[in-house]
């Protein structure tokens, strides 16, 4: 195994009694996107601050480029940061903002200039290297602060929400930006958001994380199809999840007694045994509603509830004893096949049934 | 309110209860008509006696005296001279103690707040009397030092350019912390740790990015003490030498034993010219926007701007230089470990001047309260044995015991006036629209940037002509000036925060304007206007400048008692007082206190 670009170790740190990080650990390849997932408070931008050098961690070890940099002052780390509020200088203009890390590390003036111009022009922004932060928009401001932190070329760039104050549209076509960037210029990026779907368009890896731990770490499929606590599989997308009964294992293939009472054929990657109440998970857009399309699982429900969303159309379906599930599938002109108050049949396979052992939430 | 109304779609608004244009002005007018009689007239009155001679006809007799008698363009340097000092050490000592105060988390910061506004909350004089009793030829420094061994006699701190120094720096230093503070809390915690990522030391770091944006409330709060300073007499007369008399001492002496008008006049257009010479050039350098700790990057500069800011830029950077290669040669001498966290020395430094500056601050009002206990007939130290004869001077005298009385009604009752016409004032300033309101709320407050000494001395005049002189009511007139700009600040600051829509809710659940105001809005407001309330008392209760002149020295408030007992003999019976007025002055702080509180924690 090569290098790690980036390796923590058991990195715990806590604000007086309350544990904003238990013990996370993580490992980073050179080049490579990881992005850490979680909502507010689970410890993902503590564990970037550690990182970074802003916060001092109570114990655990931090190397960035196989030296030690756990109590490094953060000018020492050779990382770059992006943060939410793009923290440009706003007495500078922009040129002296991105220069500013170029003349920390006394590099020589004719060469400063040629540098920033360099990275300006891939931000596209070399037109506006003589004005203040306060007189770009906030997508152009977003762009200087990734130049600045890329024309020194540091060892790992880390990014903490950096796209959380930009509407939806300009959100979209700069992940798609920071995404190229990282490709075409090869660079290692640490992103924290909260944001799922943003976190499944850039990343090679996403690590997942709540209450100050790290839950789950994988490429984006694999966190979406084969989620491994109960947890990552309600934060990441929708999904249906439901209590159930092992009634019969058979290696990774197991037999579960669901909701109003049906037997459901699921896969599990942890080990299970019978009788043991577990969880299972099938995401919506597995669950079809077709007349005669039968599946590995079936149940029947009355159609309470359509929702057209834009390209989905989501169906709620209860089943006898109350329990609602969620069908979704992409929204089309024809009529709409079911109504209201109609029974309609719901099959999906199962190797689209996750079975879950986790029980610390749900 | 009415416009406002105009936008709440759900309430239709007929044509009978169409809001009128008419009234719009009427909550204002009180404001503008009080400080127009009462401030803009006599001040115009007395400028205007400078311009004519003793027979009535227009010449400019006493500005040829003015100029032609050195003496007074003499004043007028040392007065310039010791408000530039002052104005110096108010900064640099106390940079330190607001950079501190914007880096800690907030619960320290209230704490340490008081501290720092201890000299604000003490009255002028006991503050300057703790100065006489700690650094008089007999006082604590000089005992300490001499027990210490480190002089043979007493070295001389008072009654010269130091004692000035040290009793005008004190005096104004909060000021220029509150100021430097408001400008520093705004600036984002994270360039600093942008700055740090991007490969920046700590002293880069804060010569680079924290420094430049901490400029413009460095440069406000200087400017509030130099215009201050230049207003000042009570300390150079009380703590100061014959050579440092400032041209406030000169107008007074003017009034009181030469009876020139004309020539006061005179000499308090020299000090208006002076301030508003230093308003222009602070305006053509940074921009009058930074007063109120906006930031002003974009603003055009002058000459004389665009030098001082590439000067400022040199400094800076060689200053970042400087801090750089400290930081590496401790760096090398104990280099950084990657394996254990490191303690910051700075931070330490930090702490330690911080705090020096701060017991700076509030020791002198804590040194008088042993030395009103002194057994002896004069202010030393330390205090030999213990008695309550001081106290009992005090309490069996009928002199003080008036002006107390006078004093507390006088102040309660400007306080009330202040509170009837600057509240509406505020109200109208936040809420309304209108063409030339930065220019009114300049009006509404410039009673604060005028001398005291230039309203004191053209509402005697004016009194003098109405027969008002000696009595409480001009008094209180007088204080309401003062205390209006207090009050249309503090109320329209925590107007800002009030979620206007919440009267719009009012409004649409049936609410008429007079029910949404009594049942809604004041209640909400009700912490903030008591703390404006205590503000305008203090303000006045502790006036010394106008007292002086519009009581005609027929009636006496309790500065100017302390005043007149002073310019006599400093005795124990001072200190009593003052210790007296700071327990009472506690009270009403924390009374103050105590409702903000309550009131912020709804």
């Amino acid at each position: 195994m090569t290098e790690y670009k980036l390796r923590t170790h058991g990195v715990r740190k806590t604000y007086g009694s309350v544990v904003a990080l238990k013990s996370a650990s993580i490992e980073m390849q050179e080049g490579e996107f990881l992005t850490l997932l979680g909502p507010s408070g689970s410890g993902k931008t503590t564990l970037l601050m550690a990182i970074a050098g802003l916060n001092n961690p109570d114990s655990g070890e931090i190397w960035i480029d196989g030296k030690l940099a756990t109590y490094l002052p953060p000018f020492k780390r050779d990382i770059g940061m992006v943060f939410q509020n793009y923290a440009l200088f706003p007495h500078m203009t922009i040129f002296d903002n991105i220069a500013f890390p170029l003349r920390m590390r006394k590099m020589d003036a004719a060469r400063i200039r040629k540098e920033v111009g360099r990275v300006l022009e891939i931000v596209e922004l070399g037109h506006v290297s003589m004005r203040f932060p306060r007189e770009l928009s906030g997508g152009q401001q977003q762009r200087i602060a990734l130049a600045r932190c890329f024309v020194y070329k540091p060892s790992i760039i880390l990014m903490d929400e950096p796209l959380g104050a930009l509407d939806k549209k300009l959100r979209d076509t700069l992940q798609r930006e920071i995404k190229q960037l990282h490709e075409n210029l090869g660079i290692t990026v640490l992103y924290v958001t909260h944001d799922q779907e943003e976190a499944m368009v850039m990343s090679d890896r996403i690590c997942v994380m709540n209450d100050g731990g790290i839950d789950q770490i994988g490429t984006p499929d694999e966190l979406y199809f084969n989620p491994t606590s109960v947890f990552t599989a309600d934060f990441l997308g929708e999904s249906n999840l439901f209590s159930a009964e092992v009634l019969e294992v058979k290696d990774a293939a197991i037999l579960v007694r669901g909701p109003a009472g049906i037997t459901i054929q699921g896969e599990s990657r942890g080990i299970v045994s019978v009788g043991e109440k577990v969880k299972f998970m099938v995401r919506p857009e597995s669950v079809n509603t077709g007349e005669g399309d039968l599946n590995d699982n079936n149940a029947q429900g009355i159609l309470k509830e359509v929702i057209v969303t834009g390209q989905i159309t989501k169906y709620f379906v209860e089943l006898v004893d109350g329990t609602e599930m969620m069908s979704t599938q992409l929204t089309r002109r024809e009529e709409r096949k079911h109504e209201i108050g109609q029974t309609i049949n719901l099959s999906w396979s199962k190797d689209c049934t996750v079975i879950l052992t986790d029980n610390t939430v749900g | 309110m009415g416009t406002k109304s105009k936008q709440l779609p759900s309430v239709t608004y007929t044509s009978i209860n169409k809001p009128r244009n008419l009234g719009r002005f009427l909550s204002i007018s009180p404001a503008i008509l009080f400080l127009g009689f009462f401030f803009i007239y006599p001040v115009v009155l007395l400028l205007g006696l400078s311009l004519v001679d003793t027979s009535g006809a227009l010449s400019l007799e006493h500005y040829t005296r003015l100029y032609e008698k050195g003496v007074y363009v003499k004043v007028l340097l040392i007065t310039l001279k010791i408000a530039g000092w002052t104005t110096l050490f108010a900064m640099l000592a106390g940079y330190p103690i607001a950079y501190l105060l914007s880096t800690v988390k907030s619960s320290t910061r209230n704490s340490l707040v008081i501290w720092v506004l201890m000299p604000f909350w003490t009255s002028f004089l006991v503050r300057t009397f703790a100065w006489i009793v700690l650094l008089g030829r007999h006082g604590a420094l000089n005992e300490l030092l001499l027990a210490l061994g480190i002089v043979d006699t007493p070295v001389r701190l008072i009654f010269n350019f130091t004692g000035v120094m040290i009793g005008m720096v004190h005096a104004l230093m909060p000021l220029c912390v509150l100021t430097m503070l408001s400008v520093m809390e705004n600036i984002d915690r994270n360039l600093l740790s942008a700055a740090s990522t991007l490969g920046a030391r700590g002293g880069q770091a804060f010569w680079r990015v924290y420094f430049p944006l901490s400029l413009p409330g460095v440069a406000a709060g200087g400017m509030l003490v130099f215009i201050t300073s230049l207003g000042f007499f009570i300390t150079p007369a009380l703590l100061g030498g014959a050579r440092d008399t400032m041209i406030v001492q000169v107008i007074i002496f003017q009034i009181h034993e030469v009876l020139n008008w004309g020539f006061a006049g005179a000499i308090a257009m020299l000090l208006l010219v002076s301030v508003v010479v230093i308003f222009f050039l602070y305006d053509q350098l940074l921009g009058l926007s930074t007063l109120s700790g906006e930031s002003t990057h974009e603003q055009k500069r002058g000459v004389i701007g665009r030098t001082g800011r590439w000067l400022g830029a040199h400094i800076i950077n060689m200053l970042g230089y400087l801090c750089e290669q400290a930081g590496v040669l401790i760096d090398n001498t104990f280099p950084a470990r990657s394996n254990r966290p490191r303690r910051s020395g700075s931070r330490i430094s930090l702490w330690i001047i911080a705090m020096t500056v701060i017991t700076f601050l509030c020791v002198p009002a804590l040194f008088v309260i042993p030395v009103s206990f002194t057994e002896e007939g004069f202010l030393g130290w330390p205090p030999k044995g213990f008695s309550l004869q001081w106290y009992e001077e005090v309490f069996n005298s009928t002199v003080w015991a008036s002006a107390a009385m006078r004093s507390f009604v006088v102040a309660t009752s400007s306080a009330l006036l202040g509170m009837s016409i600057g509240v509406p004032a505020a109200f109208f300033l936040v809420r309304k629209q209108f063409f030339g309101k930065a220019a009114l709320f300049a009006f509404l407050v410039s009673p604060i940037i005028m001398p005291n000494i230039i309203i004191a001395v053209a509402l005697f005049y004016l009194y003098a002509k109405l027969g008002l002189v000696g009595t409480n009511f001009g008094l209180i007139l007088g204080h309401t000036v003062l205390a209006i700009p207090y009050v249309v600040i503090t109320v329209m600051a925590i107007l800002k925060n009030y979620d206007h829509r919440l009267d719009q809710a009012a409004w649409t659940l049936g609410a008429n304007k007079w029910q949404t105001l009594t049942r809604i809005t004041l209640p909400l407001l009700s912490a903030g206007l008591i703390a404006s309330f205590m503000f305008a008392f203090i303000i006045s209760f502790d006036e010394l400048t106008i007292s002086l002149f519009v009581t005609g020295g027929e009636v006496t408030t309790l500065p100017k008692q302390m005043w007149d007992d002073a310019l006599m003999r400093v005795s124990p019976v001072l200190a009593a007082v003052a210790t007296l007025l700071l327990a009472f002055m506690s009270c009403v702080i924390l009374i103050s206190e105590y409702v903000r509180r309550r009131g912020s924690g709804k």
